[in-house]
């Protein structure tokens, strides 16, 4: 006996709701722990990241290499808590090896390395790289007419680099359907706003200029997010783009739209009532 | 492009049999496929176009993403062959060598075309004398830089059937086909193509047989030359390198910057184990306007210029 569709809707939103406040909670956790990291984009990616590892992707962590899986590309490679966090809640690897984040020959670098862990299909950390790369990855299930589909998941600062530019024509040229990009549109990068930086507006006009269709959603809300990126390619004939408005530093007050929290560290007092804020 | 014209009969375009092969593997291989940047052309693939139109992915004049859907359509199961000139392939795409391609160490075989001084006259911006010395840096990416057509084809099927990031170095310069006595090649392994104990000359690419001519020159006035065929630049035949420091005497000779080319490379591990005086032939740095042929002239890099260096080296020992 199976549930009606929109009970098991309300079990996945509410899987993903708990597993995107642990993402938060402990992701600041191993950020305080080594004094070091990105909170404010790990905080604005969590949601997104929770809907798509256990709502969307199709993939065996006991088979990390299984050809016929889904694939994510983490873009954003400085967010490595919110993204070993969620590779970890997802089985890839046991949670208690997120506590050596960072320290001295630890696997979990600064920036992912798909060599050291299961379930990172690219090394990142330069920005620009993800989004090319899994132009490539999508290419190859094009040309095998398989139905993976690979997601990636930029930050909007890092549309400034020219690569992204590329891939977009290609991806756009090449139609292809099995590949969402999802662009982490938080607003601010790491020193300022991206409008007062180099402008991005109006993104979606240029992306659909590149061939893409556009959707914008809330990128904090998981309803919207789990529609849209769950929905069949199948017959779009363009790659998808979800612009995600997001905040920086989501769920902690303090931290809330404030580009100080791209790479602040919290103190003390500030890691204790992020805690009591996340639940 | 007076330089890529076949020069007399008895020489060749290494990209021909560059062309030949990937055509061949493909045949054989399913997961083969090759990336350009409307490199096609230039790259010599359009038989394989024909052949295997669904197989070729041409991004555009894009180099960065060239690279990165290399590293991409591996992930997927692919044997990717990238195919650009040498100096973009390397220059404009570096960091994505680097890091889709060596740091995230994935099966991709990247081919510079056109390498060192091919395009002669067009300049410094498309010469291609910088790359070994940017990509010798990433250490576990295997850098092979074939002399003539056999080599070429051997190169290239080694690095397809190695697991692991690989950049072939292909010459349009006229090169004749390297006689051997015993045709073996292997990834890391130096070819001995001439003996001799005065002096030794570590060669590569369209180097060798200008080399090889040196040696004859010198064995004549009772010089004995080795002719080291070093094809492989990572990982080094340190052995066959240490064997050459025994002559006392050592010149190296490449179509490359004489900064942190080959040269460099022998020079790392002569000086860590067996100092002997060195001569580092190549090019000084950006040159200036003139043919292929009239830039090795004006830098030595002939039968005659080696053979002096090899005099002058030798003079110098100790």
């Amino acid at each position: 006996m199976s549930l009606p569709a929109h009970m098991l809707q309300n079990d996945v939103l509410s899987l993903i709701r708990s597993k995107a406040l642990w993402i938060r909670r402990r992701s600041f956790q191993m950020v305080y722990e080594a004094q070091q990291g990105h909170p404010g984009g790990d905080f604005s990616a969590a949601d997104i990241l929770a809907t798509l590892y256990f709502g969307v992707l199709r993939y065996d962590p006991k088979r990390p290499n299984d050809p016929t899986r889904d694939r994510f590309v983490m873009s954003k490679g400085h967010c490595t808590g919110a993204f070993y966090s969620v590779l970890a809640a997802a089985g890839y690897f046991p949670e208690a090896d997120l506590k050596s984040y960072m320290e001295p020959l630890s696997k979990l670098n600064g920036h992912p390395n798909r060599n050291y862990l299961p379930g990172i299909e690219t090394n990142t950390g330069p920005l620009g790289h993800g989004l090319p790369v899994a132009t490539g990855i999508a290419i190859a299930g094009q040309i095998d007419g398989n139905d993976s589909r690979t997601f990636v998941l930029t930050g909007d600062g890092e549309l400034q680099e020219g690569s992204n530019w590329e891939a977009a024509l290609t991806a756009g040229h090449r139609k292809l359907e099995n590949l969402t990009l999802i662009i982490d549109r938080n607003r601010l990068q790491q020193g300022a706003r991206t409008e007062d930086t180099a402008s991005l507006d109006p993104l979606d006009d240029k992306w659909r200029a590149f061939g893409w269709h556009v959707e914008m959603v809330d990128g904090h809300d998981y309803a919207q997010l789990l529609g849209l990126l769950s929905a069949s390619p199948k017959g779009r004939g363009k790659p998808l783009c979800v612009i995600a408005n997001t905040f920086k530093g989501k769920g902690v007050s303090f931290m809330h739209d404030n580009v100080a929290w791209h790479h602040g560290v919290p103190n003390k007092e500030q890691f204790e009532q992020a805690m009591a804020e996340l639940v | 492009m007076s330089a890529a014209a076949p020069a007399k009969s008895g020489f060749f375009d290494c990209r021909d049999s560059f062309a030949a092969t990937i055509e061949a593997l493909a045949e054989a291989d399913p997961r083969i496929v090759t990336v350009v940047s409307d490199s096609v052309g230039s790259s010599k693939l359009n038989g394989f176009r024909t052949k295997f139109p669904d197989r070729m992915v041409n991004v555009g004049i894009a180099e960065q993403t060239l690279v990165a859907v290399g590293a991409g359509l591996a992930n997927g199961g692919k044997v990717p062959f990238v195919s650009a000139a040498s100096c973009f392939i390397t220059g404009r795409a570096l960091e994505q060598v680097k890091a889709d391609i060596a740091y995230s160490n994935v099966n991709v075989k990247l081919i510079g075309q056109s390498s060192g001084v091919a395009y002669g006259e067009l300049g410094p911006t498309h010469h291609s004398i910088e790359d070994l010395a940017w990509l010798r840096l990433f250490n576990n990416l295997t850098l092979i830089v074939p002399a003539d057509p056999w080599q070429t084809e051997q190169a290239v099927r080694a690095a397809a059937a190695m697991d692991g990031p690989v950049f072939v170095r292909v010459s349009r310069m006229p090169v004749p086909a390297l006689e051997r006595s015993n045709p073996v090649f292997e990834i890391g392994k130096a070819e001995i193509l001439a003996e001799g104990d005065d002096a030794a000359i570590i060669a590569n690419g369209t180097m060798v047989h200008r080399a090889i001519a040196a040696a004859k020159a010198l064995a004549g006035e009772g010089i004995g030359v080795r002719v080291i065929n070093m094809a492989t630049v990572n990982p080094l035949d340190e052995a066959a390198i240490l064997a050459a420091a025994d002559t006392g005497a050592i010149v190296t000779v490449e179509e490359h910057s004489v900064r942190g080319g080959l040269g460099g490379a022998v020079a790392e591990v002569v000086t860590a184990h067996e100092p002997v005086p060195m001569r580092i032939m190549g090019f000084p740095g950006f040159v200036p306007t003139g043919s292929a042929e009239w830039l090795m002239e004006h830098f030595g890099l002939t039968a005659a210029g080696i053979a002096d260096a090899v005099r002058q080296t030798v003079a110098r020992k100790r």
